[in-house]
């Protein structure tokens, strides 16, 4: 492993105090493990609140500020916040109006958000819950944890974060948090394994001139290896798994994130970009606002997801009002 | 069992744990994301040093500490889900020593909040497919009359041979799930976790 690091073991603490150097308008506290805006919760503003495990940034730290989130939780590399965690970001966060908790839907976030939510119920703080699932290389059934939350909460947490800086209530931000993500699916594939400090090796072996196809976010490997094809393929395949569980029509309008997994040269993501965009224009589909980038990684994985969302009504002016944070910031 | 060997379980499972974190881990590796050792060491550690200097009238409150503290350490699915197990089980002693019988009720009612949170049977390769024949073990146990000791033997038996058992399924709960079929041929992390929890209550008792 080769790595900037001091000790493995003080990597999050480490990268955390980092955050904190560069933006001094968020607020930091690796003990409680949240980053909250430093200028406290916005008086009569619904709260917007996410967290997950470390190794994903910028998510989600990288999206607190105006705009977006005002509290995230990190947990662990790759490990769901315990609830204290989400609590903590649940407090940050409120101004009395209450608060929006996107939980990525793994199954250790969900229970601990749920401990979360009973938490902040006993203390008289109201919290709704928006559950991302837009990754459709797990086939959303009974025999699985259900399909993975990835790409789409970037979508989800700007547009529902927009809604509650304009004076949404909860209500009307968590739906439309869960409109976006209805309306979203995604799909990755990885190129390598990634290494999680502690661990010190790659989470699984990926031989020279293979991928593997429908990876998570976390290390964990993918539904199936593959031969290493041409851009052009591999992103034809991609488009072609998002389309079957979401099919889309001529005339249809989409946002597309091509997001990088933490290896990924940006030319290489333009690159796909450039293949998706050309599949998108034979199908007659407008792209209307586009993401190419490092959003949700995977720490140093080489790789990169693809999500489309359908763009509903409603959706393109929140997606295009103000935002100011350490990773995403336009119209400020 | 009393306070001490309530205490005296949680050092052992913590050692055991510490001990066993590597292996842990390098199963989860192979179908989840390969940090289940270390998860487990660092709830456990901070649950050994809470349950040090408590005061308890008996072996619930010892067990409740544990559990509140790998809720509030661990993370992931591991910290709410053993966590549950151990405050459900030591709420449901009352004060004072536990007989085996108590012990064996107190760990169904753990495992049951568990498979209700997780919504997991046995056989979907979870830790349910470690802790529900170590339970049953503890139960037939105490319906025979056994000593503790004796019963806790037997339920770590059980255990390990649960978590053995997971190696040709296939996973239906948790970040497992996601590799379908290719989850097949691997023991179970959790089950794992599982039976070192049960093996260091039989090395509790023994000492």
């Amino acid at each position: 492993m080769k790595k900037f690091l001091n000790t493995p073991e003080s990597y999050l603490s480490d990268a955390l105090a980092g955050l904190a150097a560069a933006h001094p308008e968020l607020s930091v506290d690796p003990e409680n493990g949240v980053v909250a805006r430093a200028s406290g919760p916005v008086e009569g503003k619904v709260g917007l609140v996410s967290g997950g495990g470390s190794g994903h940034e910028p998510l989600h730290s990288g999206f607190v500020g105006e705009g977006m989130l005002d509290a995230a939780c990190p947990g662990e590399v790759f490990t769901s916040p315990v609830p204290d965690g989400f609590l903590a970001g649940v407090k940050a966060a409120d101004s009395g109006r209450g608060t929006v908790l996107v939980v990525k839907n793994y199954t250790g976030d969900v229970m601990n958000a749920q401990m979360a939510a009973e938490l902040a119920d006993d203390e008289g703080l109201r919290v709704e819950q928006v559950l991302v699932n837009d990754d459709v290389a797990v086939e959303d059934s009974t025999f699985t944890a259900g399909r993975r939350g990835t790409g789409a909460t970037v979508f989800v947490e700007k547009i529902a974060g927009a809604a509650a800086a304009r004076g949404d209530g909860i209500e009307e931000v968590a739906e439309i948090g869960r409109r976006v993500n209805a309306a979203s699916r995604s799909f990755a594939v990885a190129l390598t394994a990634c290494t999680v400090p502690t661990a010190g090796r790659p989470g699984f072996d990926l031989p020279e001139g293979e991928i593997e196809v429908g990876v998570g976010i976390h290390g964990e490997p993918g539904r199936r290896r593959e031969k290493l094809r041409s851009a052009r393929e591999i992103v034809g395949e991609m488009v072609e798994a998002v389309l079957r569980d979401r099919p889309l029509e001529s005339g249809d309008e989409t946002i597309v994130m091509v997001n990088g997994m933490g290896g990924t040269p940006l030319s290489e993501l333009y690159l796909v970009y450039g293949e998706l965009a050309r599949v998108f224009a034979d199908k007659g589909v407008t792209i209307a606002r586009n993401l190419v980038g490092d959003y949700v990684t995977s720490l140093d994985m080489e790789g990169c997801s693809i999500t489309v969302c359908r763009v509903e009504e409603g959706f393109l002016p929140l997606w295009d009002a103000a935002v100011n944070t350490p990773a995403l910031r336009w119209g400020v | 069992m009393d306070t001490a060997l309530a205490k005296a379980w949680v050092e052992a499972a913590a050692d055991a744990v510490s001990a066993g974190a590597e292996e842990l881990s390098r199963l989860d590796a192979a179908i989840g994301d390969g940090d289940h050792g270390t998860n487990m060491d660092r709830g456990l550690t901070a649950a050994r040093r809470a349950v040090a200097d408590l005061e308890a009238d008996g072996p619930g409150p010892v067990l409740v500490k544990t559990g509140m503290t790998m809720i509030s350490r661990v993370g992931g699915a591991s910290g709410p889900l053993y966590g549950t197990l151990l405050r459900t089980a030591g709420k449901r002693l009352e004060g004072g020593e536990a007989g085996l019988a108590d012990l064996a009720a107190a760990l169904r009612a753990g495992l049951e909040a568990v498979q209700k949170m997780g919504a997991a049977k046995p056989g979907d390769k979870t830790l349910v497919d470690a802790l529900s024949p170590a339970v049953e073990a503890l139960e037939k146990a105490a319906g025979q009359g056994a000593p503790l000791s004796e019963a806790a033997e037997a339920a770590a038996g059980a255990a390990e041979q649960g978590a053995r058992a997971t190696v040709p399924l296939q996973a239906r709960k948790g970040r497992a799930s996601y590799l379908g079929e290719r989850s097949i041929g691997h023991e179970d992390p959790g089950a794992a976790s599982s039976a070192l929890l049960m093996r260091a209550l039989a090395d509790a008792c023994r000492a």
